[in-house]
């Protein structure tokens, strides 16, 4: 029962923001903020209170908490949520985001609060929404349900750059990115059931029930395409991110910390969750594509990081680049990669929403976004840099933060299953060091441009960054409750690999499998 | 006392917090007593420790203390658990010790300085980290220092953060250790995946079963290593960091550039020894990359006139004497050197901080001159520091050292190391005294005031004091973690070695006082001659590796960002929504609204079906 409220608290807190607003202007902050509490700390109950260490597999036996009520019985649709040790640590992570979202835009949003907040909490109720849900209807359409407030977002309070491109624009181009991508996944999940319904004479959307269809390689070959593209573009892979620039740079400040904290995430929780675990062996035999194209993003993110003058696109770069291990680890299947995983998803949620919000704050005293006019900062303020620095740090992996335990684990678990891949993808410790020292310089370092001292940070601003820099450091010295978490997930992923073969080498060459894929 | 090892961290890690929590509150005093007095409890720790563990040795001689678990993925468990034998309390007692001695002469030197606070929570922060990195009992805990160490030295070498080139210098030494960084951590991933450990006990222990001696994979492996450590070590081929490092403040060099972080290298390959001696290729290049580094070096540092640039040089140099002593299986030797070079290479860059300030910031040695009356404390330290880098006979401490890695070197046969060995000592005499002789001898070229006040004689006496014998008579407790050398008691032998490099350590002095005493006629010569003129040019380049470097990778690499700044991949996707765009625009015009066309491609649309279905 308690799944349920985890993603209609913010449905109704939504609701309550926006009618609210008639009563006063702040009311809406508070409720959105109370909403997104309740939220959190509903999460940590069930964390507290679950037993996460079972690692049954298959079927219905691994849902720590289960919710299920029929919704369209002719179809197989039904209302059902499960939560497992993945799930719940992305909701947490969801929850807390969507408080620090909240904090951010405490100032910088003055038009229409009530309904800003209604998009914001409909938006992070979606992401709960798609972490529980285990029937793939109800998936979809908690996919789709993310995706139209997120546009509201960036469209009605984003910036509008001069010389840039448009809010609208951005708007658009983010949601015609991802709805494409969105319509491949539901044609995937169509034929995925009428392969079932064929196969066994049940109609159902039910994951459980799904999971070993029995199918022939090549239909389990593009069906896995399918969900792959559209958890593609979301995560974003090379070359389908070239929206995220694009939204983060015009996206407000909160709009941005949800992109890069959290949506980003349902990517690769789908990768976990749906595309291995529905497709084991098409996933086997495409890993050696899908861990080169994390490759691909890990150096192209961090060259064209380097290149921005735009603080904010510069972080949507940095965020390609970190997803990258992340596809390397969800696909070289061993376990101290797919632990590695789901740390670095934390840790770049945190790390990357705090640089968000650090950009956010640079821009409301600064006015502007742009490195050329920035330099010599660290003498303006006296809290802000160093802060600044320590997520910039963060973001090359300095060992004792979380990042670092993340990107180790996963290279050390994909070096046994792939040593080219790896040491490929270890470059991208070499150039995360160039970018992030270049934003350092460039923003922070240097002659002042003026003497003027900056309002310096307030204490809500305070807070929220002290908050997300005390989770990196308990993330990188003792990473230990999480991984007890998600152990059990993940080890069920592990097995999956296992069990077509995926372990150790890379599968045979990837022409052949494409070929027979290919033909009918 | 040894259940308190952990303190040894503790202590320097609350006086970062402290400082950095308390930055703008808290008085140039309070920050001195705290940054100062934080590495003096380490010390005294240390020494405690240290007493104990040479007083009550256990049976391995080693004291362990578990911190915590830090994480545990399947078989992969590593542990924060510091571990003190004699070699990581030979580095703690360098670190501790000598860091110390530098702190003190820091809060003399950084005095007024309106980054003091900064500088000492950011010095802290590097002290803690080095020891992270020297007792960490985990290769994954020395990788935790290791990089620890390494955004330390970053900090500190742009910590006068206004001018670009600080922040340039310190973002090449970052990026070209992380390079070295990056290697070593693929040699971690290795390693776990053959040994399934980076426990460093257990792997050593492992390690001779599993592999046999010459095999592919464990030689990867400590070549691996050894990229992790010529990057930290600034040895070919990434040594190019280092003379640029020289930007931060002068205790900073002392202590970061010369006396610790930079040993870190030699510290991982005599901590990873077994590997390297299952891997006799590695090992041996060992010796090459430090022979050639040292020769390198040596020429380079002939020829600068930046007082520490040509104290980098002699760094980068005397690291070169620890690799060549490790490739020559000279293990305890080269900890010795570590420790020896410590102490001398401290003195003379504290006493170069000391001249530097003495002459307002000057740091070219040609305008200087004549400084010994004005600075005797300087000029002596750098008599006898400067001495011992040549290794004077039986007076100074570096001559001990040096003299038992050639020894070792040409005992165990290594005849190509011994002789590069020799000859660098003779270069380190001609650099050395042409610095000593340009800076305190001859005309008087500026105004300087000597500085005084405990925090500055301290330090520089005691620093003094160890570079002579007296530094050269303690022996590092190294016997229970590293074999001896091939030339163990050598006697007759051995004597004769040290006479031929003692000779040529006062011949290269010698030669020094001909060129650079007097008006230096013949040295103006030779550097305007055909010949002197492009090879003073190269050397002064430092071979050029920069030059190189620059046109292989940061030129292509800025090449290509500045090219595909605004996102190929994007405009490709672009153009795709731009042609549907247009084809929309064709289309659009064939609306016309009149009913004539209309009419015309119904019917043509229809004679097409028809034609279609009709032919097929």
């Amino acid at each position: 029962m308690i799944l349920i409220w985890l993603f209609m608290v913010p449905f109704i807190g939504g609701l309550l923001c926006w009618q609210i607003e008639r009563f006063g202007l702040t009311l809406p902050r508070w409720v959105a903020l109370g909403t997104m509490f309740i939220v959190l700390m509903l999460s940590l109950l069930l964390w507290h209170t679950g037993d996460y260490s079972q690692t049954l597999l298959g079927g219905h036996g691994h849902w720590v908490e289960e919710f299920s009520v029929p919704w369209i019985p002719r179809l197989g649709i039904s209302f059902s949520f499960g939560l497992d040790g993945l799930s719940l640590l992305m909701v947490v992570l969801t929850g807390l985001l969507g408080l620090m979202a909240v904090a951010c835009s405490w100032k910088e949003i003055a038009r229409n609060v009530g309904f800003f907040h209604l998009n914001l909490m409909w938006n992070l109720g979606g992401v709960i929404g798609v972490f529980l849900a285990t029937d793939l209807f109800l998936y979809f359409f908690f996919w789709e349900m993310m995706l139209v407030p997120m546009f509201f977002l960036i469209a009605l309070w984003g910036h509008n750059i001069p010389g840039g491109t448009s809010r609208v624009f951005a708007a658009t181009k983010f949601f015609l990115f991802t709805q494409a991508s969105g319509l491949i996944m539901l044609v995937s999940i169509l034929s995925l059931v009428f392969v079932h319904y064929r196969a066994t004479g049940t109609l159902t959307f039910a994951y459980g029930d799904l999971l070993h269809t029995p199918m022939s390689a090549a239909t389990e070959y593009w069906l896995m395409l399918g969900f792959f593209v559209a958890f593609a573009v979301k995560l974003p892979v090379v070359p389908f991110h070239s929206w995220l620039p694009d939204a983060h740079s015009q996206a407000p400040t909160a709009g941005s910390v949800d992109l890069a904290g959290v949506l980003l995430k349902t990517a690769a929780y789908s990768l976990l969750r749906f595309a291995v675990p529905l497709f084991p062996h098409a996933s086997a035999s495409f890993a050696p594509v899908a861990m080169w194209l994390g490759v691909l993003g890990i150096i192209y993110g961090a060259l064209l990081a380097f290149s921005q003058n735009d603080v904010k696109r510069m972080v949507a770069y940095t965020s390609i680049s970190h997803m990258g291990f992340v596809l390397v680890g969800i696909y070289s299947g061993t376990e101290q990669a797919l632990q590695g995983v789901v740390i670095q998803m934390l840790a770049h949620g945190l790390s990357a929403g705090a640089l968000f919000i650090l950009c956010g704050e640079i821009q409301e005293r600064l006015h502007t976004r742009d490195l050329r006019e920035m330099g010599g900062l660290w003498s303006r303020f006296s809290y802000l840099p160093p802060i600044a620095l320590f997520f910039a740090v963060a973001s090359l992996g300095l060992p004792g933060l979380g990042n670092f335990v993340g990107e180790f684990l996963i290279l050390l678990g994909s070096y046994k299953a792939a040593p080219v891949v790896t040491v490929f993808a270890a470059s991208g410790l070499i150039l995360a060091a160039v970018y992030s020292l270049m934003l350092v310089q460039r923003a922070f370092l240097g002659k002042a441009k003026s003497d003027e001292k900056l309002r310096d940070l307030n204490a809500r601003e305070v807070v929220t960054l002290v908050t997300l820099m005390a989770l990196l450091v308990g993330l990188g010295l003792y990473p230990q409750p999480v991984l007890d978490i998600s152990r059990a997930p993940m080890a069920a992923v592990q097995e999956i690999y296992q069990t077509v073969g995926h372990s150790g080498t890379v599968a045979a060459d990837t022409a052949t499998i494409i070929t027979t894929a290919g033909a009918p | 006392m040894l259940n308190l090892l952990f303190l040894v961290f503790l202590s320097p890690l609350l006086g970062f917090l402290i400082l950095s929590l308390g930055r703008g509150r808290i008085s140039q005093n309070l920050a001195g007593v705290i940054g100062v007095g934080s590495i003096g409890i380490s010390a005294l720790v240390t020494l405690g420790c240290g007493i104990q563990l040479l007083t009550h040795p256990s049976a391995d001689g080693a004291y362990t203390q578990l911190l915590w678990q830090w994480m545990q993925v399947g078989s992969f468990n590593p542990r924060f658990a510091l571990r003190l034998d004699g070699l990581s309390l030979t580095m703690c007692g360098v670190i501790t010790g000598v860091g110390f001695l530098i702190h003190l002469f820091a809060s003399w030197y950084m005095r007024g300085d309106e980054g003091f606070t900064r500088f000492f929570s950011y010095m802290n922060l590097f002290v803690a980290s080095m020891l992270f990195l020297v007792l960490g009992d985990n290769l994954l805990f020395l990788y935790f220092g290791w990089e620890g160490v390494g955004l330390c030295s970053y900090l500190l070498i742009g910590f006068w953060y206004q001018d670009p080139a600080n922040g340039s210098a310190a973002r090449k030494a970052f990026i070209v250790t992380r390079v070295g960084d990056t290697f070593m951590a693929i040699g971690l991933f290795l390693l776990f995946r053959e040994l399934g450990t980076l426990d460093i006990q257990q792997a050593m222990a492992t390690a001779p079963g599993h592999f046999e001696v010459g095999s592919k994979t464990v030689t990867a492996i400590a070549f691996l290593l050894l990229g992790g450590a010529v990057g930290k070590s600034a040895q070919l081929p990434l040594q190019t960091w280092l003379p640029d490092a020289m930007a931060g403040p002068t205790p900073v060099s002392a202590l970061i550039h010369a006396a610790t972080m930079v040993t870190a290298g030699v510290y991982l390959i005599a901590r990873t020894r077994v590997l390297f001696e299952l891997a006799p290729l590695a090992l041996h290049w060992v010796g090459i990359v430090g022979a050639a580094t040292l020769l390198l070096a040596g020429f380079t540092a002939l020829v600068q006139t930046d007082i520490k640039r040509i104290l980098a040089y002699s760094t980068m140099s005397q690291i070169g004497y620890m690799f060549l002593a490790l490739g020559a299986g000279a293990w305890q030797a080269a900890i010795f050197h570590l420790m020896t070079h410590a102490f001398f290479k401290a003195l003379l860059f504290l006493s170069a901080g000391a001249v530097i300030l003495a002459c307002h910031h000057e740091q070219d040695i040609f305008k200087m001159g004549g400084l010994r009356k004005k600075l005797p404390l300087p000029f002596w330290s750098f008599i006898v520091g400067g001495s011992a880098l040549c290794a004077v006979p039986y007076l100074t401490a570096g001559f001990y050292s040096k003299d038992e890695i050639l020894w070792q070197a040409f005992a165990g046969g290594h005849i190509d190391l011994f002789l590069a060995g020799l000859f660098g000592a003779f270069l380190t005499s001609i650099y050395t005294f042409r610095l000593i002789f340009t800076v305190f001898f001859g005309k008087e070229h500026s105004a300087a005031h000597s500085g005084h006040g405990i925090s500055y004689t301290l330090p520089l006496a005691v620093l003094l004091l160890l570079s002579t014998f007296v530094g050269g008579m303690i022996h590092p407790p190294l016997s229970l973690v590293l074999p001896a050398g091939p030339g163990e008691g050598g006697g007759e032998m051995e004597h004769k070695i040290a006479l031929l490099s003692g000779t040529v350590a006062i011949l290269g002095i010698a030669l020094a006082g001909l060129l650079f005493l007097g008006d230096r006629r013949f040295v103006k010569w030779l550097n305007n001659s055909a010949l002197g003129e492009p090879l003073g040019r190269f050397f002064g380049a430092a071979f050029g590796f920069d030059w190189l470097y620059d046109k292989l990778f940061v030129r292509p690499f800025l090449w290509f960002v500045r090219v595909n700044a605004s996102d190929y991949l994007d405009r490709g996707i672009m153009a795709a929504a731009g042609s549907l765009q247009s084809l929309n625009g064709e289309l659009t015009k064939t609306q016309t609204g009149r009913i004539r066309w209309y009419a015309a491609s119904v019917a043509a649309g229809a004679v097409l079906v028809i034609a279609v279905a009709a032919l097929t």
